[in-house]
């Protein structure tokens, strides 16, 4: 299997579904001509033509509204975010449009939406947002977020075939960070979670790039310390997160979002509620405080969850 | 900019006896019986709210029937709608049955959305319509993006969607009116200006009048009667024809007046009576019947006929049970594709 970073496995992803499947095509600002401002398209419009790698204008209520339109007539339109940060400007037309047409009216509407996301390296409060629980907490989307570049490729091409609009979180720290083994070829990867290490002691549960902040943070724990990396947020592998806290007793769940109604906060309910009996302590919580994500490098990284704070959380659980 | 001529024809209450050449005595009487149709199922409607069998509240196009006739019979079967709240005329010519109509009103089973949303929040994707929201115009972007795939594919199609003179106010106007000229789409705009967005009369929502800025988009504005179904065939007749010949998109801009409250609650204190009087002269059934029954058309026949239709159409969604509470919670995903099929194309043009 070919190593890959996580940005090149999500173009890998689109390209392969593109060359086989005419009916997917990517849209975005500036994602042709210049490749996308991370170069994820890079080389896209060359193979593709610009009927299908298309640059759009500075809308993205447009960019989503179009995709809506385009999906309704049998294509299977990628759209790009310049910055996650930028899809409020496309909220109404994922929410209200997407969201809920095929409850209402049982019209599929199989749109993909890419959001580069995520801080940690001086965005500032408009290009490091963490936005998944705004279209968690809306019906009818499907939200994942992958933090390996065999999940960002298998996780892609599902949801690029899934009928449904998809809010596919990939995070822009991860991008040139992370390689791994890819496989060839078009594979599926399903919406749920992966144990990313298994343990037995304590579970942190996490998702996107806190996934790596987790093992980072417990890779020389003296106890067994379990990862789970939901994938997955809609829908949410609730049997998956109830086994690891059946099998550990002990739960940190972490968020690179601000934490009010974050997706840990889902998390963390649904294990009060139906994993009660198992635990043997309190589920802790590590996220953002609820201030906008600062530019500063020592603001950012006192704001944004360090190894260190995880670290401490599950230190503190252990000892509980 | 072009204009019509039959901007002409809004001064008084008569109509040119003949607009086009494009329609028959049939397709004529076609349109008159598709605003007879609308007009009949929205009384009968509002009767049944009184009665209290339509939940929530109730919207009609009472006096703005021409506006969706006449486009939605320019149309072919293989393009799309994206149908407004007052533009019922448009999904029964592409062929959705009156008793699903009065199903859907009631929160019925058998209603278009089973129950899942009210009123006119509808569209039948099984003959190529795709319903609204109640944030406007958000179905411009989303005709636009059914243009986008036509031209994408290559396809001689066309996408038509009506949004209000206040929608003019929102972004996602100009985003869509933006993306589809520079990129030429085969969309056709109409807005329906039946001059207030609920309370609000259009001196207050905007300052030059809409149909002046689509030449700054790169394609024409034309405005039209909107009370003349004839009028607003032939403006959509060659909008289409513009669109599938690669020319990019039009918008049409339709005179109209709302002659009801915004919805059944609404008394419209705020209307001056002398407007909805000169109104009534310009009824769009009425100046249609005037141009029919010299030509020896039997009106009152086709009267009793669309009365006969709407009562067994009433009886029959009244017969239907309403929907399974237990199911409230399905089928929010979809498990497999369920896309836009094809309408009518009643014109005997196609």
């Amino acid at each position: 299997m070919p190593a890959m970073t996580y940005l090149q496995a999500i173009s890998d992803a689109m390209r392969e579904e593109m060359r086989a499947d005419e009916r997917v095509f990517v849209m975005g600002e500036d994602i042709a001509v210049f490749g996308g401002a991370f170069k994820v398209t890079d080389g896209f419009l060359d193979e593709f033509g610009p009927a299908r790698v298309m640059d759009t204008p500075l809308a993205e209520s447009g960019i989503v509204g179009c995709a809506i339109g385009a999906a309704c007539e049998g294509l299977r339109p990628v759209a790009e975010m310049q910055f996650a940060d930028f899809v409020s400007c496309g909220f109404d037309q994922l929410v209200n449009v997407a969201g809920k047409m095929f409850y209402r009216q049982g019209l599929s509407v199989n749109i993909t939406v890419r959001l580069p996301s995520g801080g940690g390296f001086s965005g500032g409060p408009f290009h490091s947002q963490n936005p998944e629980a705004w279209f968690m907490h809306s019906p009818g989307l499907k939200v994942v977020a992958p933090s390996t570049p065999e999940d960002a490729k298998g996780l892609l091409i599902r949801a690029i075939r899934d009928p449904n609009p998809v809010v596919f979180l990939e995070h822009k720290h991860l991008y040139r960070r992370v390689r791994g083994e890819v496989p060839a070829g078009r594979y599926e990867t399903e919406f749920g979670a992966r144990i990313a290490r298994p343990g037995s002691d304590l579970v942190v549960i996490a998702h996107g790039a806190m996934v790596h902040t987790a093992l980072e943070a417990t890779e020389d724990s003296e106890a067994s310390i379990e990862v789970l990396d939901l994938r997955s947020l809609v829908p949410l592998d609730e049997a998956a997160i109830l086994d690891s806290v059946r099998r550990c007793s002990k739960v940190v769940v972490v968020d690179e979002a601000n934490q009010t109604c974050a997706a840990g906060a889902q998390v963390a309910a649904l294990i009060a509620q139906h994993g009660w009996e198992d635990l043997d302590g309190p589920v802790v919580r590590v996220g953002s405080p609820d201030v906008p994500i600062p530019f500063s490098p020592p603001l950012e990284q006192a704001v944004l969850p360090q190894p260190d704070d995880i670290r401490e959380a599950v230190r503190e659980l252990l000892d509980y | 900019m072009r204009r019509m001529a039959t901007e002409t024809a809004q001064t008084d209450g008569d109509v040119p006896a003949e607009i086009t050449a494009h329609l028959t005595l049939e397709d004529r009487v076609g349109l008159l019986r598709a605003m007879l149709l609308m007009r009949g199922i929205e009384e009968r409607a509002m009767m049944l709210y009184r009665q209290g069998k339509v939940p929530g509240s109730f919207y009609d196009g009472f006096g703005q029937e021409a506006v969706s006739a006449g486009p939605a019979w320019a149309m072919h079967g293989h393009d799309r709608l994206c149908v407004l709240h007052r533009d019922l005329a448009a999904h029964l010519i592409r062929g959705v049955e009156p008793a699903r109509i009065f199903a859907q009103y009631m929160g019925r089973e058998a209603g278009i959305t089973r129950g899942r949303d009210g009123n006119v929040h509808f569209g039948e994707r099984r003959v190529g319509c795709v319903g609204m929201v109640s944030m406007l115009p958000d179905m411009m972007l989303v005709a636009t993006g059914l243009g986008m795939a036509f031209k994408l594919r290559g396809e001689r199609r066309a996408a038509l969607t009506w949004f209000g003179d206040g929608s003019t106010s929102r972004g996602d106007f100009h985003e869509a009116m933006n993306w589809a000229g520079v990129q030429r789409l085969p969309v056709i705009f109409v807005l329906e200006n039946n001059q207030y967005a609920y309370s609000t009369p259009t001196a207050g929502q905007f300052a030059v009048d809409p149909v002046e800025r689509a030449a700054t988009y790169g394609f024409p504005g034309v405005k039209v009667d909107g009370n003349d179904v004839e009028a607003m065939f032939e403006a959509t007749r060659v909008a289409r024809e513009r669109a599938l010949a690669g020319d990019g998109a039009t918008m049409i801009e339709a005179v109209t007046m709302r002659m009801h409250g915004h919805a059944a609650h609404d008394d419209m204190k705020y209307v001056p009576t002398e407007q909805i009087e000169e109104w009534r002269r310009k009824d769009p059934i009425d100046r249609q019947v005037r141009r029919l029954e010299p030509l020896g058309v039997d009106v009152a026949a086709l009267r009793d006929e669309v009365r006969a239709e709407i009562e067994a159409a009433v009886a029959e969604a009244l017969a239907g049970p309403m929907p399974d509470g237990a199911t409230a919670t399905e089928r929010v995903f979809a498990e497999a594709p369920a896309l836009l099929e094809d309408g009518a194309s009643p014109w005997s043009g196609f």
